[in-house]
């Protein structure tokens, strides 16, 4: 299998290049992954072909565009199981989405003495639209315990989701922990309570099948160009009788149905949401990422990046004073690996691994409250995709134990 | 290339001040007390400064850091002591433009032994780590509020 996924390099023009004199081993995926030639190409082609403005003109580019721009929502709607393509929505990612969803729906329907219900791992975009949400309803903001481990404390699920609970919002993988939260599970205790489940799933989606309606999600939202697709371009599904109800953000071109001069109608959902002219090419890319990555098989990835966790987890537990973050068992996780040294900063670490030509990130990765909780100021981060290899893994491990005997006597 | 280039930005005396920082910890007097985060990393720096007679009479620092922020907060605790807010000021703009790579004549005189910090020019991702405490100090003393002086540390908010 891994032999097999390692034919998929040579698809990534930016993989075959060396940074600081080695060959670059780009382990940054949970930030942003790198695009194949199929994604470049079909933007490319998108421009030098069909370009025009979509739902516009008569004319046969704008045909031509339009048809490309609504059969990508169709290829989305497959690609997660959503019922509708009306329900898919084209936003600039999971944050744009999870904001949407926040002030659109929430507003007109979260009230003073609600509950949203959240938890400690949330990234950021996950977070603060609820906290505004909360602060401008008067509702209350509420958030489930971690395990040791890292894992949703599911004894802190059902004590935090109650009959006062409006929304419960909480991200499908940490993008931290590379823990796999039990969603179908936490949407069905939700849905006792008659409050809706809301899925970020941007660490999700690029990494295993996502079937929106088994989960018993309510809304779900993902990026682009974490799954090898263009900036810029993102989805949120949500039922439609819940997109029905929510309003639009984005007054002007395009979303509207009759404008007169003292009140306007607007299109159904999804273009009611989509004001303005869109990222065409954005989804054009969008749709190509889909083709390559349904090729290869959304199953055939997760068992790839499985394989990976089981050779490096083991290898890396081996390296006196390093702590890795979240379950230690390669099963109950993605391949994402937060970590850190023992008395050396995040920060110098991956200088020291960017000197080995290892890409990897240190910080707080957009969850201060998930560092505050684990009582650490940062960590390094690696995280492996479809395209990362065995000796990828290896170099991180030699890359590591480098760092440490170069920093032997600590740096803090 | 492996880890040789290291060196360059982990100078032994920045490895010795990040490990054994002066000034650090609080003052029991304290005229200007600042805190500056630096948002990309959640690194926290607490900055408390004594004036007495229009000078820097003495300054301690907190926080949590790498080595290059603890290191350069160190080092800048060490040169800002005996001097007004203008020669703070001035040094603050130096030692900005030294981490970009625009080191002067001057650039040695004003800053002392924090001049060993050039070296993180070679390492933009690590810019920011070696300005928030001249940042800090900059704030804390404020000598002018001319927008020019402030503009040159625009590059790294
Ligand atoms: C778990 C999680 N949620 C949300 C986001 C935000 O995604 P984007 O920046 O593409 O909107 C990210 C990515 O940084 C993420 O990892």
């Amino acid at each position: 299998m891994v032999k097999k996924m390692n034919d998929y390099i040579k698809d990534f023009p930016i993989l075959n290049q060396k940074v600081n004199d080695e060959r670059l081993v780009y382990l940054d995926n949970a930030a942003t992954t790198q695009k194949p030639r199929a994604v470049v190409e079909a933007v490319t082609n998108y421009y030098y072909h069909d370009n025009a403005n979509v739902h516009r003109g008569v004319h046969t580019l704008a045909e031509r565009a339009t048809e490309a721009f609504e059969n990508v929502r169709t290829k989305v709607a497959h690609f997660i199981n959503a019922p509708s393509k009306d329900e898919i929505v084209y936003t600039k990612g999971t944050t744009e989405g999870l904001n949407w969803v926040a002030a659109g729906y929430g507003r007109n329907h979260v009230k003073v003495g609600d509950e949203i219900v959240i938890s400690y791992m949330e990234h950021h975009s996950n977070l603060v639209p609820w906290q505004q949400l909360a602060q401008q309803t008067g509702a209350k903001l509420k958030y489930i315990a971690l395990q040791a481990d890292g894992q949703l404390d599911m004894e802190s699920v059902q004590q935090q989701i109650t009959d006062k609970t409006a929304i419960v919002a909480l991200t499908h993988v940490s993008n931290v922990l590379g823990v796999v939260n039990p969603i179908a599970k936490i949407a069905h205790i939700t849905h006792q309570h008659n409050a809706l489940m809301i899925v970020d799933g941007a660490q999700s989606t690029p990494h295993m099948k996502i079937d929106v309606q088994a989960l018993g999600a309510d809304f779900f939202a993902f990026s682009g160009h974490k799954l090898l697709a263009p900036t810029g371009i993102g989805i949120l599904w949500g039922k439609s009788s819940l997109l029905a109800e929510m309003s639009p953000l984005e007054f002007g071109g395009e979303m509207i149905d009759w404008v007169q001069l003292q009140k306007t109608t607007f299109k159904a959902a999804p273009w009611k949401f989509e004001g303005g002219t869109q990222n065409i090419a954005g989804v054009v890319g969008l749709g190509a990422a889909i083709d390559y990555l349904e090729k290869i098989g959304m199953d055939n990835i997760q068992a790839h990046e499985q394989v990976l966790m089981q050779a490096i987890l083991p290898e890396l537990s081996k390296i006196k004073g390093l702590t890795i973050y979240g379950p230690q068992e390669a099963q109950e996780r993605t391949g994402i690996i937060a970590f850190n040294l023992d008395n050396l900063h995040p920060h110098d670490v991956a200088t020291a691994l960017d000197m080995e030509g290892i890409a990897t990130r240190a910080g707080h990765h957009c969850a201060q409250p998930l560092m505050a909780y684990l009582k650490v100021p940062a960590t390094v981060r690696a995280s492996f995709y479809l395209y990362n290899t065995l000796a990828d893994g290896q170099r991180l491990v030699e890359g590591i134990k480098a760092t440490k005997e170069f920093f032997k006597n600590g740096t803090i | 290339m492996a880890l040789s280039k290291l060196e360059n930005l982990y100078r032994q005396m920045i490895l010795e001040h990040a490990a054994h920082p002066h000034h650090h910890g609080s003052l029991k007097k304290t005229s200007q007390k600042i805190e500056l985060r630096n948002p990309t990393c959640g690194d926290v720096l607490t900055l408390e400064v004594e004036l007495k007679d229009g000078k820097v009479a003495d300054i301690a620092f907190a926080g949590s850091g790498c080595t290059i922020s603890q290191a350069s907060a160190s080092m800048m605790t060490d040169e800002v002591i005996g001097k007004t807010p203008a020669q703070i000021a001035k040094m603050v703009v130096a030692f900005s433009e030294m981490v970009t790579g625009k080191e002067t004549d001057e650039t040695e005189e004003l800053l002392g032994d924090a001049t060993i910090l050039a070296g993180v020019a070679q390492f933009p991702a690590r810019i920011k780590c070696a300005t928030l405490a001249w940042k800090a100090v900059y704030q804390a003393v404020k000598a002018d509020d001319s927008k020019a002086t402030l503009g040159l540390l625009h590059h790294d908010v």
